[in-house]
């Protein structure tokens, strides 16, 4: 039997390249100044799909949340092998916590229609919560599990997924459909293939040509939109409306969690003893450790 | 309406019926958040023959056990757990519930905070209550839910003003354990479990538990290693420090990022918190995600090419110089001198 993957992939501030730039004296973070990137175990979340389609057939398709900009994910997943990618995008959606944006990702999901397997990583780098996969799936009322190492087997209508666990690991097997999330270690991103690349590099969402649209009046959104659909080049976009969901439980509004006080992490210089970085301030510091029962 | 309480519950996570540290850790800080609500310690406790583990909980000043027990419920599983605490958080309404930030309570905290549209906050590394003034508002004794966010760049505080349910994970050995002397017997409430089919269609095929090789938390020394070691290759440096020094290795995220050390010997905030004797910092920055899992160790010795770097404002002593030079340097004074 084949099945049909929905990959739940994020465009992400690259926490882990972070310069004085980024941070502003405030403390808080300036993140204009941060390079977005695929959030990187929704990359593997996505090898893992392509893999299951590799070995069982199905089709592959790839939904993200966030602004125009974050169609750049997408458009590396098609370059990766997805079959079809969907932007959710709207002002509306924005500042949303984790339940949602779970809220958001499940009624579009509802909306792509039957699915058998749905991927994500495990968390974002940006708030590594990982509490959208699980979120989703109770909202979908579907099965769920996280920690997956490797997918071991599919067959019919059940799935063997071998997970980790605090002390070891586990192996589940789960009736379809189900939610997996992935961690680092199950794989490895297969490259962009270049084929891919020249086919999909000119792939756009529709509030990408709607920008396009806005700044040169000779254009019209619609008409681009079946030019583009015509040549297999479009993002389907889902916006609020779309998706006939009450505002009110989407982005800020619909967030129950709220940032009260961003800190700066700066520390006023603590007092420290400085050690020479030689043989008898070493020695010196040995003997100090000593003393206080530490070596010894 | 339902009926709201004021109640702080923890869950009580157990493996193989054996409850988790980490559950006490937050049983003990759950006391101190109820005296300061007025209000009383309840801990959920589902499992298999677990009479005896909740009447344990008791001498962490619990007042109330709410125990599910029932074969099915012997090992963790996402449907059936859930259901349960679902079920149990919409009729019963308590004011904060914590679980510990393991693979257990990342998988089943969400599903709950999603089904019962619960505010919910992972991996918090302090939690207080206090008034708010939240846009103009004035909110009484909301639970202050504080963690470092963005990589770890900032410590955000954050808050569920106008849900009821504040929901929270917490890190392994990030709280204390404190039994309470004069602590009374509580009261076990029995909760009927009722198998549904839905539950089971999850099933575990095998499980497999080892006695992790890595005891982080019980080591009395530890090195650990950061992406200033350039490379894999160099990281044998911290290993042979550690050698010398019997102490444990450990890394960075961003070593661990890179390769040079497995995840599991990973400490911070994504990784284990440690409170060693000493604990020895090689090329590691020093950002609050790396902070959080270190900062209480007895004495910090930090070793750093960059004189700016962070982690010289939370150490004790300070060797400004290249890594590369001064372990070697290190063991071999250390040899010299302990002989």
């Amino acid at each position: 039997m084949s099945y049909n993957s929905i990959v739940m992939v994020k465009q992400v501030p690259d926490t882990a390249n972070i310069s004085g730039q980024v941070m502003k004296a405030d403390g808080t973070v300036n993140r204009a100044k941060l390079p977005a990137i695929f959030n990187p175990e929704d990359k593997v979340a996505l090898e893992l799909a392509l893999q299951v389609k590799d070995r069982f057939g199905g089709r592959v398709t790839v939904i993200t949340m966030g602004p125009p900009k974050a169609t750049d994910i997408l458009r590396e997943c098609l370059y990766m092998g997805a079959d079809k990618a969907a932007l959710i995008s709207d002002r509306k959606f924005a500042g949303a916590d984790t339940l949602a944006t779970s809220f958001v990702l499940s009624e579009a999901i509802k909306k792509i229609g039957k699915f058998d397997l749905i991927f994500s990583g495990r968390q974002a780098i940006d708030g590594d919560t990982a509490q959208v996969g699980p979120q989703t799936a109770e909202k979908l009322k579907v099965a769920q599990v996280t920690y997956a190492e490797e997918i071991i087997a599919a067959k019919g209508k059940k799935i063997t997924v071998r997970r980790k666990v605090d002390d070891g690991y586990e192996i589940l097997e789960a009736t379809l459909p189900v939610l997996i999330t992935v961690i680092k270690e199950a794989g490895e991103p297969r490259p962009f293939k270049a084929k891919r690349v020249m086919a999909f590099k000119n792939a756009r969402s529709l509030l990408e040509l709607e920008k396009m649209a806005d700044t040169n009046s000779l254009l019209s959104v619609d008409k681009m939109k079946e030019d583009y659909i015509s040549k297999s080049l479009f993002i389907s976009t889902y916006t609020l409306d779309e998706l006939k969901i009450d505002p009110q439980r989407c982005g800020l509004a619909g967030s129950p969690t709220k940032v009260h006080k961003v800190a700066s992490v700066k520390l006023g210089g603590g007092e420290h003893e400085s050690i020479q970085p030689t043989k008898d301030g070493l020695r010196s510091l040995i003997d100090k450790l000593a003393a206080d029962h530490i070596f010894g | 309406m339902k009926n709201k309480s004021n109640d702080v519950w923890v869950f009580l996570e157990q493996r193989d019926g054996t409850p988790a540290e980490v559950s006490f850790e937050l049983l003990s800080k759950g006391h101190k958040l109820a005296a300061t609500l007025k209000s009383k310690l309840v801990a959920v406790v589902l499992g298999h023959n677990m009479r005896e583990v909740a009447m344990k909980t008791f001498q962490y000043g619990t007042e109330e056990v709410l125990l599910v027990d029932h074969p099915a419920l012997e090992n963790y599983r996402t449907a059936p757990y859930s259901d349960v605490m679902n079920e149990l958080v919409s009729s019963r309404q308590p004011r904060i519930i914590l679980f510990g930030a393991t693979f257990v309570g990342r998988d089943l905290a969400p599903r709950v905070a999603s089904f019962t549209l619960s505010g919910l906050t992972a991996d918090c590394t302090d939690l207080q209550i206090s008034d708010v003034v939240y846009q103009k508002r004035e909110y009484k004794d909301l639970l202050l839910q504080i963690r470092p966010a963005f990589g770890g760049n900032i410590i955000a505080t954050i808050i569920t003003p106008d849900v009821h349910v504040q929901m929270a994970t917490v890190r392994e050995g990030v709280m204390e354990q404190a039994v309470i002397s004069d602590a009374g017997p509580g009261r076990i409430v029995e909760i009927p479990y009722e198998p549904k089919p839905l539950h089971e269609l999850v099933k575990i095929i095998e499980r497999h538990r080892e006695e992790s090789a890595v005891n982080l938390k019980g080591a009395s020394i530890i090195v650990a290693g950061g992406y200033g070691m350039g490379s894999k290759a160099n990281f044998g440096l911290i290993h042979e420090l550690a050698e010398t020094l019997g102490a444990e290795v450990a890394g960075s995220r961003a070593a661990v990022d890179a390769g040079f050390i497995p995840p599991q010997r990973q400490v911070g905030q994504t990784g284990v918190t440690v409170r060693p004797k000493l604990y020895i910092a090689i090329g590691i920055s020093g950002a609050i995600q790396h902070r959080a899992g270190m900062q209480d160790s007895q004495k910090i010795i930090a070793i750093n090419n960059d004189p700016e770097a962070p982690i010289f404002d939370i150490c004790h002593y300070g060797i400004k110089g290249d890594a590369l030079e001064v372990i070697p340097m290190f063991i071999d004074a250390y040899k010299n001198e302990l002989k």
